[in-house]
């Protein structure tokens, strides 16, 4: 091919977002639900009303997570994590996201995520969890968990510790084989973690040694795990089960399990309600999405048939727990709204207004019983949108902070959006 | 089989001495294995010292961080294309057609962009090097695609056809001199300016040639009656307008391409140009700039192939020119949406379009993590990529549960019931070996494997036996439904709810549920015994002797009822030594 001296004018305005525009809101019903629309959409440029920035960045991403605000902040949220994975080369990278109003300085589009820094990760990024403002813990796909540092004014990152080998198996006739680290929960100083060798390692961020292991706490693999309270964790694992573990008891036994009823399908994600501590949801295999009330009976409160494969993760929105956010291998995003009057709420929310919208707890939280617990919540009061128009490849992470959402895929792209309640 | 045009290129490979050992070499999915043997280049014994092992891959693109956002871009685009429905009407269909075409064409320039980005901020010189090939290459690959979308897909007519060409060619030639344009707009603007309108409006195409006509012989008789002969410049301007190519000619420098002075004369001869017409002057074009010392380069003869029309060539000839299946994999099934190849079979089966996706993906699949974008694209070759996919999705190596619980979703998705259980076979066997019993029974349950259930819990039971109580209660108490996957498995879950139901001292349910497992053949014949010993204990109790009578009814219909016969005389022996009550 020849070669040329190119000097390109003025390109086309690179399209890279996509209208978020709510599509066809999926009913929960027992029949199987209707997909939005899959007519290929054209690409609008970043600046519309609804807009979700998209980058692509040549890496699988397997975790997201948005750097947590200092305590009485302002300001959305505007710096995020994000872990790669089946990559001969893993990266965790940090990511900014800018004021929506001003371009970059390169004439970058405006919104996109820029790259701060980023570092070498061994093994897939499993899991991933912000320790603090500067520290990140890592679960890898090795078995080992390791504590990265970011250090602001450098904008680097380096890994400040590794507990080599968290999670292995007891092979029969080698020593020890690694087992991946599937789960990462932590508060500050306390780190749990979880893995294929069905083993929970408490450890603290200062200290070499694990504080607390609870070897072969199950005969399958655990999934995920997160706090319910200070002392104890939730876990989830392949056999359909929750369990409660309690750090205070010495004996190497669950509290309390739960179990799905019906098939034993598999369960990959777990959160628990921001305010409401008895209330948990958890995502399974098969792309059901369940709510347990930890203080009554072993067997979910509802179940809602979500989506059509592996449901990755489930978060409550932090400040809004109304609010559910569910993400899967069949590629789709869903936004759970059960806060009672859809068309009464406060007006600044639709100025996108950022201040005050997402604070005001007493007029969008329920009063007194959830209606996450109500037997049939899709009942005139859920409303379920697919927050991705054209689906392809698996979504597999997501995370919520204030108004804005990020998710990466397997596509290799991030996508962020920082008006999700406009 | 088709003659070659070209020598076969050599590809040497650093390291393979065909002087010291002889190779061997096979050929994988979408690399080369190549090997030093035992043997010295005459057949003797080689040298001593360690043999190497090649593997030598064709396509190394696929291995640049900057190219995998094209490929990911394209990925979704070319979904998309198969997936929308088509419009019905045919102006609608063909603006759809040309949206994507111009999308492809956008993903192509911001892979530029990131490319050049790339090599302004690369230290390396080999690496600037490197990136900067990329760059023209992409360059000639946007070219190629945006004179495919005037020619092909929006198939422009004669009128808009030159203004196409026109934009075309200002977006790819960059060494535009403005101070010719100036002059060139300057000298006639009003004349210019009418020609503009007219070609913009929509008045037909021979009312446009008649003005253009008229415009024309006024050009003309400026020329002949000497208005211009004052000044040279002006003349050759006047020249040039008229469309004479020397006078054009004179001003090669100024254009750096032959299509350049293609689209230049035209536009000043011949503007209402047909698109069958342009084959012509293409060809007198290219001869007249090349002129005499150089010769056609690839990308000449690519653009020659689209300007006649012969779209066959075109693919053809872009394919042996650049190193990677993505171009004309994507070019020609766009080409195929629009109607335009004939349906002619390849003599190896499927079509040509099918054939370039085929080797596309399966690169693809060579590729430690895009080949989960290979797995859409086999999906939409209807003959074979079934077939491709189940050979390629077995190669994938599955370093984690999650990673194998995708490509497991990917089967389950296209029943392929095979690939399903082979997965979920490979990883039980892995569970169990690292002795997570838990996680072995998950994945037979998922594939719906009852030997290997029964190998579980034929494990658990030995696990019983030699230890005298049960491992991973968490799961046997819990097995739910699964429980009827496999016979030895719902024993193993009886088994173990009747030690519980005797635990809560339960006794006349546990000793039913007992008398169920012994009567129901789900036992296996080792834990007979187990079982006998068992309902020992039972049988001294209270509430069982009451139900004796029942049990022993039952067990007399049963063939190991002589067994138990010698078994209850045993104990009645045993009962009247410690002077108990009869039985």
């Amino acid at each position: 091919m020849r070669a040329g001296t190119p000097d390109w004018p003025c390109l086309p305005a690179r399209t890279a977002a996509l209208a978020a525009a709510p599509s066809a809101v999926p009913r929960r019903s027992p029949s199987p639900r209707s997909q939005s629309g899959g007519a290929w959409q054209r690409r609008e440029p970043c600046g519309a009303m609804e807009e979700v920035c998209a980058r692509f960045v040549s890496q699988k991403i397997s975790k997201a997570r948005w750097r947590p605000l200092p305590v009485a902040a302002l300001q959305p949220p505007d710096v995020f994590a994000t872990g790669s994975w089946d990559n001969e080369d893993n990266r965790i990278s940090i990511w900014s996201v800018g004021d929506v109003g001003s371009a970059g300085l390169n004439g970058e589009y405006q919104g996109e995520p820029q790259l701060l820094c980023d570092i070498r990760h061994n093994g897939d990024v499993m899991d991933m969890q912000f320790l603090d403002q500067e520290r990140i813990v890592v679960a890898s796909s090795t078995g080992s968990v390791t504590v990265f540092r970011h250090h602001q004014n450098s904008q680097t990152l380096s890994a400040s510790h590794r507990w080599e080998n968290a999670h292995c198996h007891a092979d029969q006739y080698t020593a020890c084989g690694g087992a991946a680290c599937t789960g990462v929960i932590c508060n500050n100083p306390e780190i749990v973690t979880v893995g294929e060798d069905g083993r929970i390692n408490l450890f603290r961020a200062d200290q070499k040694d694990a504080v607390r292991t609870i070897d072969n706490a199950d005969s399958s693999t655990l999934h995920a795990v997160t706090f319910l309270r200070t002392t104890e964790v939730l876990t989830v694992n392949s056999i359909g089960q929750l369990k409660v573990w309690d750090f205070r008891q010495q004996r190497n036994e669950p509290a309390q399990i739960f179990s799905l009823t019906g098939e034993r399908v598999p369960l990959h994600c777990v959160d628990r309600h921001p305010n409401q501590q008895h209330i948990v949801a958890t995502g399974g295999q098969d792309g059901m999405l369940s709510i347990w009330d930890i203080r009554q009976g072993t067997m979910p409160v509802s179940l809602l048939n979500a989506h059509e494969a592996e449901m990755w993760e489930v978060h409550f929105h932090p400040s809004n727990p109304d609010h559910l956010f569910t993400c899967s291998e069949d590629g789709s995003l869903w936004h759970w709204d059960t806060s009672t009057d859809v068309s009464e709420k406060p007006s600044f929310l639709h100025q996108g207004g950022r201040s005050t919208a997402y604070f005001s707890h007493s007029t969008i939280n329920q009063s007194v019983v959830s209606a996450w617990l109500s037997n049939d919540p899709t009942k005139d009061r859920m409303e379920i949108t697919n927050l991705i128009p054209n689906q392809t490849l698996s979504v597999n992470t997501l995370d919520v902070l204030g108004p804005c959402l990020v998710y990466g895929t397997d596509a290799e792209a991030i996508y962020v959006n920082r008006q999700l309640f406009a | 089989m088709e003659e070659l045009d070209t020598e076969p290129p050599v590809t040497v490979v650093p390291g393979a001495d065909p002087a010291r050992t002889q190779l061997c070499f096979e050929w994988g999915p979408a690399e080369m294995l190549l090997c030093e043997t035992l043997f010295g280049p005459r057949g003797g014994e080689r040298p001593r010292g360690p043999s190497c092992v090649f593997v030598v891959r064709r396509d190394q693109d696929i291995y640049m961080e900057t190219l995998r956002k094209l490929f990911n871009e394209s990925h979704g685009i070319f979904v998309g294309l198969q997936r929308c429905e088509e419009e019905r009407a045919v102006r609608a269909r063909n603006a759809q057609l040309i949206q994507v075409s111009k999308n492809y064409r956008s993903v192509i320039r911001a892979c530029m962009e990131d490319m050049h980005q790339a090599a302004i901020s690369a230290r390396d010189s080999a690496l600037h090097s490197q990136y900067s090939i990329q760059v023209s290459i992409l360059s000639a690959m946007e070219l190629i695609w945006n004179l495919c979308e005037i020619l092909f897909v929006e198939a422009a007519p004669a009128g808009p056809l030159l203004l196409r060409l026109l934009d075309w060619v200002q977006l790819h030639i960059c060494d535009v001199d403005n101070m010719v344009r100036e002059v060139l707009s300057s000298e006639n603007p009003s004349k210019h300016k009418l020609f503009w309108n007219v070609v913009g409006n929509t008045q037909t195409l021979t009312e446009m040639e008649l003005k253009w006509q008229h415009w024309h012989e006024e050009c003309q008789r400026y020329l002949q009656d000497g208005t211009f002969a004052s000044s040279s410049h002006m003349e050759s301007i006047c020249k040039i307008l008229l469309g004479d190519e020397n006078a054009i000619l004179e001003k090669k420098e100024l254009m750096t391409t032959w299509y350049h002075f293609l689209v230049t004369r035209l536009l000043y001869s011949h503007p209402t140009v047909k698109p069958m017409e342009l084959r012509f002057y293409a060809q007198s074009s290219m001869d007249m700039f090349l002129g005499e010392e150089s010769s056609p380069e690839p990308l000449d003869t690519i653009l020659m192939a689209a300007f006649e029309f012969e779209l066959h060539q075109v693919i053809k000839e872009c394919s042996v020119a650049l190193s990677n299946w993505w171009f004309v994999a994507h070019l020609t099934d766009l080409l195929d949406h629009c109607k335009l190849l004939q349906s002619h079979n390849l003599y190896f089966g499927s079509n040509m379009r099918e054939f370039l996706l085929l080797e596309y993906a399966s690169g693809l699949f060579s590729h430690h993590s895009l080949w989960q974008l290979g797995v859409d694209y086999f999906d939409h070759c209807p003959e074979y990529g079934r077939v491709y996919l189940e050979l390629h999705i077995e190669r994938i190596p599955l370093n984690t549960e999650q990673k194998a619980l995708k490509v497991l979703r990917i089967c389950e998705q296209r029943q392929m019931h095979e690939q399903v259980r082979s997965i979920c076979k490979i990883m039980a066997m892995k569970a169990l070996r690292n002795n997570r019993l838990g996680s072995a029974l998950s994945w037979s349950i998922r594939a719906k494997d009852a030997a290997f259930a029964t190998l579980i819990s034929d494990r658990f039971l030995k696990d019983y036996c030699e230890r005298g109580r049960f491992s991973d209660l968490d799961l046997i108490d819990n097995l739910g439904p699964s429980m009827l996957l496999s016979d030895r498995l719902t024993f193993l879950g009886k088994y173990r709810e009747f030690h519980r139901l005797y635990g809560e001292k339960r006794f006349s349910e546990a000793a039913r549920l007992l008398l169920m497992l012994m009567t129901a053949h789900i036992a296996p014949c080792s834990f007979w015994m187990t079982l006998l010993t068992d309902a020992l204990p039972l049988l001294e109790q209270k509430e069982v002797r009451m139900l004796h009578r029942g049990m022993h009814a039952d067990l007399t219909a049963h063939p190991l009822h002589k067994r138990l016969q010698t078994f209850q005389s045993h104990l009645e022996v045993f009962s009247n030594c410690n002077d108990s009550k009869t039985i």
